[in-house]
C-alpha cells in the first residue's frame, strides 16, 4: 500500500529508530519487521527465572516430565513471540482529525487503526509519551484517540508514540514508535472574562469614512450594540430594539488592537486577552478585526473569521 | 529512564478471576487427596472464600488477617512436617501459600504471580507421579492456566473463553515440537545438584534380602513390572529364563540371608555365545541388578561379586537401565577357601528330622551327585503339593521338618530351602539364589517382561570338579500337584463360572493383547520419559554421530531451529490471517484504474478516490460509485450482506477501464 524507502542496513542498526522511531510520515503507516521490535516484559524474565528454578529442580530429582514440562513452558514462551509478533503486524495507522483545542485543555488526536484480517487484535495498547495507555480489542477497522493535555499555544505536532501489546502471553512486548504527521492547534488560553473594549474612533489614517455617517439600514439590536447606535425612533414606533448601521462607518467595528495594552504587559497576557476579545466577540456577534504587530486581520465576523482569528494568536511569533 | 506507566496495576475482571482459581483447583486436585487434611481444607476454604469475593469484594480480607493466615499457615506446616524444605513440606507450604495469594489476587500483576505458581505447582505433582495418566492430565491444567494467561491480556477484560481455550491449544501443539527438541537434546546433567531430602522417592517393591516363609508368596500376588529386557539377539529358551539377584548363606533354620560377599575378578570357563541384552529395572531401593544366569562381567553402574551377584553402587531409586551379557553354558569353579566351609553353615539344634534325613541318605550314597538326586526324587515321589497358600509354619519349633514330614505344602522359598538345608545336612555345600524366572516377550514391543509375580528362589550346589550347579527344587513337583496357577484363565474361570471355556479363551486372548499393548505403551514412556537420562543423551549423540561439540553445536542449533522455523512459516506472519475479501476485491479495483494512471494515494479514502476517478473519467463514474458504495458497506457496515460481496465481486470482474 504504502511505498517506503529502504532502509540501508546502517541506518537499520541505528540505536535511535530502536528508542524513537522513524521520523515523521504522512501517508498511513503499516507495521511490518522493519518497524515492530519485541523484547521481554518485566514478567517474561520472571517467567524465565522461573523456567531455570524448575530446570534445576527436575536436574535434582533426575524428573523425566519435570523436564518435559519446562521445556514445554520455555517453548511456549519461544513460540508466543511470533504470536506477540503478528499481534501488531499488518496494522495500518492513519492520521484522523485533531480539532483545535485551547491552551491548557485536552487535545484529541484521532487515529485510524485498520488490520487485513478479520479476527481482532486483542489487547492493542496505544500510548504517547508520559500519558496512561489506552487498550483496544482493535476489530478491524476502528479509530483511536490519543489524549494530552496542551499546556502552550501552538501548532504541536502529535510526537512519537508508541504502539504495543503483550498479548497473549504477556511475556513479551512488541512495540513500534509511529511519529504520523499530525497537528494539534493549540488556542492561547483564554483570559477571565472582562468586558470587550469600546470600539476604537475612525484612526485618521483610515480615512476611507466618505459615508461614516451615511445610514445603511437597521438591525436587530444584539447584546453588545453601542447604545449610540440604538434606533431610538424606531423603539418609540415599534417594540424593538434596532440598532441604526451605517456603511463605510469605521466606528461600528471592533479592533482588537495588540498596543492597546499597557507597554508592561508581555506577549502571553496579551495574547489571553486576546483570545478571550476575539471569544466574547463573536459571541456578540461583532465585526471585528485584529490586529498584532506584523500581521492585521481586517474586521469580518462568522465561524472562519474567529478561526482565522485564533490561529493568528496561536501562532504568533510560533513560526519556525 | 521514566517508569513506565503500566496496566498491570488495573483490576481484573472478574471471570478471569474464577477462571483462574478453576485452572488452579485442576493443578492441585492430585495433592489435594495427598496432603494432610487441614491444608487440603485451608486451601479449598481459601479458593472459595475468593470466589465468593469476586461478587461482594468487601468479604475479602485485609492485609492484617491475610497476614495473620500467613503466619498460621507457615507455623501449621512446620507443626506438620517439622520442617518447610522437602518434597512434602515444600508441596504442602507452596499450596497454602498459593491458597492465600489467590485472596489478594486483584491486579493483573497479582494474577501473573498466581498462574506462575501455578506452573510450579505443577511440576510438584511430577515428583509424586510421572505415570502417562498425571501427564495427560495435568498437560490438561497448563492448558487451562495458559488460556487463563491469555483472558488476562485481552484489552478491557474481554471474555472469550472459547477463544482462549483454543487459542492456548493452538499454542501448546506449537509448542510441542519445540519442546520435543529440547527434550531430546538439551543437555542433561545427572543430578541432584543438591543433597535430596531424604522424602525424594516413594519405596520401591521388589525382593527382599532376607527370604523368609510368606515374603515371596506376597510379591507372587503383584502383577507389577520388575524389569524388562531388550534383546540385541534371540532370547533365551523359557528353561534358561533364571534372572539371578541376591545369594544367601546364611540360616537360622526358617530364614535366610546374605553373607559377606567380596568383589572378584570372574573366574568363569564359558562356552557358546553370550547372549547381550539391556535391562531397564524398576526402582527397589535395593542395590541388586539382576541378570540372567550367570553374567559375565559387571555393568557399568555397578560391581560384581565373588558369587556372582551383581549390585549397583547406588541403592537402585529410580528406574535405571543397563546393558549385561551373560551365558547360559558355564562350568563356576569360582569358591574361596572358606566360603564352602560356610555354604555348610546350619544351626546345630534346628529341625532335628531333616538332618536325620539327610544323614540317612549320606548313609547309603557316597557320591554327591546321587545323593542331590536322591533328594530331588524325594520332593518328586513323596506327595508334595505347590500351593501360595501353604499352611503357616512360623509358630512350630521346627518349621522345616514339619513342613517336609507333615503340612508338605509349600512354594519355591520352602522347597529351596529344604533342599539346601538338606543338602549342607549331608555335607554337600549349597546356597539359596533369589531372583526372578521367566519372563514373557512382549509381541508389540520385541522385549520381555519380568512380572514380579515372576519372583522365584532356587538354589546351588557344590558338586566338586562341576563347580557351582543351579538346581531348582521347585520343579521337580509334578504339574499334577500344583495347586493354584497365576494364569489369567484359571483366575477367570474361578471368578466367572458362567463363561464357557471357548468364551474364556477370546476374553483371555483380548485380556493379554491389551496388557501387551499397554505395556509397550508403558515401556515406551519409561525408556523416554523416566529413563531418559545423561547416559542415554549421550548413547544416542553417539549413534546420531555427534560426537564432537561442534557438531553437536551445529545439530542442537538445526534441530531447535527447525520447529520454530517450521511454526514461524505457517503462521502468515505480515498479514492476519484471513484477508477481507472485500479488500482483496477493492484492491483489484484500484490496480485496473491504476493501469488507466489512476492511482490511489496512499492516504486518499475510498469516496474521496471515487470522486477523483469521477473527475478526471466521468464515464466511469456510475460502475466506481457503485463499487465503492458496495465496498464502503461490506467493509463500514455493522451487519454486512453476504449478498454484497457477490456483487462487489460481479462490478470488479466486468470493471473495464
Amino acid at each position: 500500500m504504502n511505498a517506503v524507502a529502504p532502509l540501508s542496513l546502517r541506518d537499520r542498526l541505528r540505536l535511535a529508530r530502536f528508542l524513537r522511531g522513524e521520523g515523521p510520515q504522512a501517508g498511513p503507516i503499516t507495521l511490518n519487521r522493519r518497524r515492530v521490535f519485541i523484547l521481554p516484559t518485566r514478567y517474561g524474565w520472571l517467567f524465565g527465572i522461573m523456567l531455570l528454578v524448575m530446570w534445576l529442580g527436575s536436574v535434582n530429582y533426575n524428573n523425566g516430565l519435570g523436564f518435559a514440562l519446562t521445556f514445554l513452558l520455555g517453548s511456549l514462551a519461544v513460540i508466543s513471540i511470533l504470536h506477540t509478533y503478528r499481534n501488531l503486524s499488518g496494522l495500518t495507522f492513519g492520521a484522523g482529525r485533531v480539532a483545535p483545542v485551547f491552551a491548557g485543555e485536552q487535545a484529541r488526536f484521532v487515529i485510524h487503526m485498520e488490520h487485513p484480517g478479520a479476527a481482532p487484535r486483542p489487547g492493542i495498547a496505544l500510548q504517547l509519551p508520559l500519558e496512561a495507555p489506552a487498550a483496544y480489542d482493535a476489530p478491524q477497522q476502528t479509530s483511536v484517540t490519543l489524549t494530552r493535555i496542551e499546556a502552550r499555544r501552538g501548532r504541536w505536532s502529535v510526537g512519537r508514540f508508541t504502539v504495543s501489546t503483550v498479548f497473549p502471553l504477556g511475556l513479551f512486548r512488541a512495540w513500534a514508535h509511529l511519529d504520523l504527521d499530525m497537528h494539534c492547534l493549540v488556542y492561547p488560553r483564554p483570559a477571565a472574562p472582562q468586558p470587550l473594549p469600546d470600539p476604537h474612533p475612525a484612526s485618521s489614517e483610515s480615512a476611507r469614512g466618505r459615508g461614516a455617517e451615511d445610514f445603511a439600514g437597521v438591525r436587530d439590536y444584539q447584546s453588545g450594540d453601542s447604545l449610540r447606535h440604538v434606533h431610538w425612533k424606531a423603539v418609540a414606533r415599534q417594540d424593538a430594539l434596532l440598532t441604526k448601521q451605517f456603511s463605510g462607518g469605521e466606528e461600528s467595528e471592533l479592533w482588537l488592537d495588540w498596543r492597546s495594552f499597557p507597554p508592561g504587559m508581555d506577549v502571553e497576557s496579551r495574547l489571553s486577552l486576546l483570545c478571550r476579545f476575539v471569544l466574547d466577540a463573536h459571541a456578540a456577534q461583532l465585526r471585528y478585526g485584529l490586529r498584532l504587530p506584523g500581521k492585521d486581520i481586517a474586521p469580518a465576523s462568522g465561524e472562519a473569521h474567529q478561526r482565522a482569528c485564533l490561529e493568528a494568536l496561536a501562532l504568533f511569533e510560533m513560526r519556525a | 529512564m521514566k517508569r513506565r506507566r503500566t496496566i498491570s496495576d488495573a483490576p481484573v475482571a472478574a471471570h478471569t478471576i474464577i477462571w483462574t482459581i478453576g485452572a488452579l483447583a485442576l493443578v492441585a486436585a492430585p495433592h489435594l487427596l495427598r496432603v494432610p487434611l487441614w491444608i487440603s481444607a485451608a486451601s479449598v476454604l481459601l479458593g472459595a472464600w475468593r470466589v465468593w469475593g469476586v461478587r461482594r469484594p468487601p468479604v475479602l480480607p485485609g492485609r492484617v488477617v491475610r497476614m495473620v493466615l500467613m503466619l498460621a499457615a507457615l507455623s501449621g506446616v512446620l507443626l506438620t512436617y517439622g520442617t518447610v524444605f522437602g518434597r512434602d513440606a515444600g508441596t504442602a507450604l507452596l499450596l497454602v501459600m498459593l491458597s492465600l495469594k489467590l485472596l489478594e489476587m486483584r491486579t493483573r500483576r497479582d494474577v501473573l504471580v498466581v498462574i506462575f505458581l501455578g506452573y510450579f505447582l505443577v511440576l510438584t505433582q511430577f515428583l509424586y507421579s510421572q505415570s502417562i495418566f498425571i501427564g495427560a492430565y495435568l498437560l490438561m491444567a497448563v492448558l487451562g492456566i495458559t488460556a487463563a494467561l491469555i483472558s488476562l491480556h485481552r484489552a478491557g477484560g474481554a471474555h472469550k473463553p472459547m477463544a482462549d481455550l483454543r487459542l492456548a491449544s493452538v499454542l501448546l501443539l506449537q509448542a510441542i515440537p519445540l519442546m520435543l527438541a529440547l527434550y531430546v537434546l538439551f543437555p542433561r546433567i545427572s543430578g541432584p545438584l543438591i543433597s535430596l531430602p531424604k522424602d525424594a522417592f516413594g519405596a520401591g517393591t521388589g525382593l527382599d534380602d532376607e527370604m523368609a516363609p510368606g515374603r515371596i508368596s506376597d510379591l507372587r500376588q503383584s502383577g507389577a513390572v520388575a524389569f524388562r529386557v531388550e534383546f540385541s539377539g534371540a532370547p533365551p529358551g523359557a528353561e534358561q529364563r533364571y534372572w539371578r539377584g541376591p545369594v544367601l548363606w546364611l540360616t537360622d533354620g526358617v530364614t535366610w540371608s546374605p553373607g559377606a560377599n567380596t568383589a572378584a575378578a570372574v573366574q568363569v570357563s564359558v562356552s557358546g555365545e553370550p547372549v547381550s541384552y539391556d535391562v531397564t529395572l524398576e526402582a527397589h531401593n535395593r542395590k541388586w541388578l539382576f541378570a540372567l544366569d550367570i553374567p559375565a562381567s559387571a555393568p557399568d553402574i555397578g560391581r560384581i561379586t565373588d558369587d556372582l551377584q551383581l549390585l549397583a553402587h547406588e541403592p537402585v531409586k529410580n528406574r535405571v537401565r543397563y546393558k549385561v551379557a551373560s551365558y547360559t553354558q558355564y562350568h563356576n569353579g569360582m569358591a574361596a577357601p572358606n566360603s564352602l566351609r560356610r555354604a555348610l553353615q546350619l544351626p546345630p539344634d534346628a529341625n532335628p528330622r531333616l538332618r536325620a534325613l539327610a544323614e540317612s541318605w549320606r548313609a547309603e550314597i557316597a557320591d554327591d551327585e546321587k545323593l542331590m538326586r536322591r533328594a530331588l526324587e524325594f520332593f518328586r515321589d513323596e506327595p508334595f503339593y505347590y500351593t501360595l497358600k501353604p499352611p503357616p509354619l512360623a509358630d512350630k519349633p521346627h518349621p522345616m521338618d514339619e513342613f517336609l514330614f507333615n503340612t508338605r505344602r509349600g512354594f519355591c522359598e520352602h522347597y529351596s530351602s529344604a533342599f539346601a538345608m538338606l543338602m549342607r545336612a549331608a555335607g554337600i555345600p549349597a546356597r539359596v539364589v533369589l531372583g526372578y524366572q521367566g519372563g514373557e516377550m512382549n509381541p508389540l514391543g520385541d522385549y520381555m517382561i519380568v512380572r514380579q509375580s515372576d519372583a522365584h528362589a532356587w538354589t546351588e550346589v557344590w558338586l566338586g570338579e562341576k563347580g557351582w550347579v543351579r538346581v531348582d527344587p521347585t520343579g521337580m513337583i509334578p504339574p499334577a500337584r500344583v495347586e493354584i496357577t497365576t494364569d489369567v484363565a484359571a483366575q477367570l474361570a474361578e471368578v466367572t463360572p458362567l463363561i464357557d471355556l471357548a468364551q474364556a479363551a477370546v476374553l483371555v486372548n483380548a485380556w493379554q493383547k491389551m496388557r501387551f499393548g499397554w505395556d509397550a505403551v508403558n515401556n515406551a514412556w519409561n525408556l523416554w520419559v523416566l529413563g531418559y537420562n545423561a547416559t542415554r543423551q549421550q548413547q544416542l549423540f553417539t549413534r546420531f554421530g555427534l560426537d564432537t561439540w561442534i557438531k553437536l553445536g551445529m545439530g542442537l542449533l538445526a534441530a531447535l531451529g527447525l520447529p520454530f522455523l517450521l511454526v514461524a512459516a505457517y503462521m502468515p506472519l505480515r498479514r492476519g490471517a484471513r484477508p477481507d475479501p472485500a479488500v482483496l476485491l477493492y484492491q483489484r479495483f484500484c490496480a485496473k484504474l491504476a493501469r488507466a494512471r489512476i492511482v490511489r494515494r496512499p492516504n486518499e479514502g475510498p469516496l474521496d478516490f471515487a470522486l477523483r476517478v469521477a473527475r478526471l473519467r466521468p464515464e466511469l463514474a456510475p460502475q466506481t460509485n457503485l463499487i465503492t458504495a458496495l465496498y464502503c458497506a461490506l467493509r463500514y457496515s455493522p451487519t454486512p450482506q453476504a449478498q454484497a460481496l457477490h456483487q462487489l465481486r460481479r462490478f470488479v470482474r466486468t470493471f473495464r477501464v
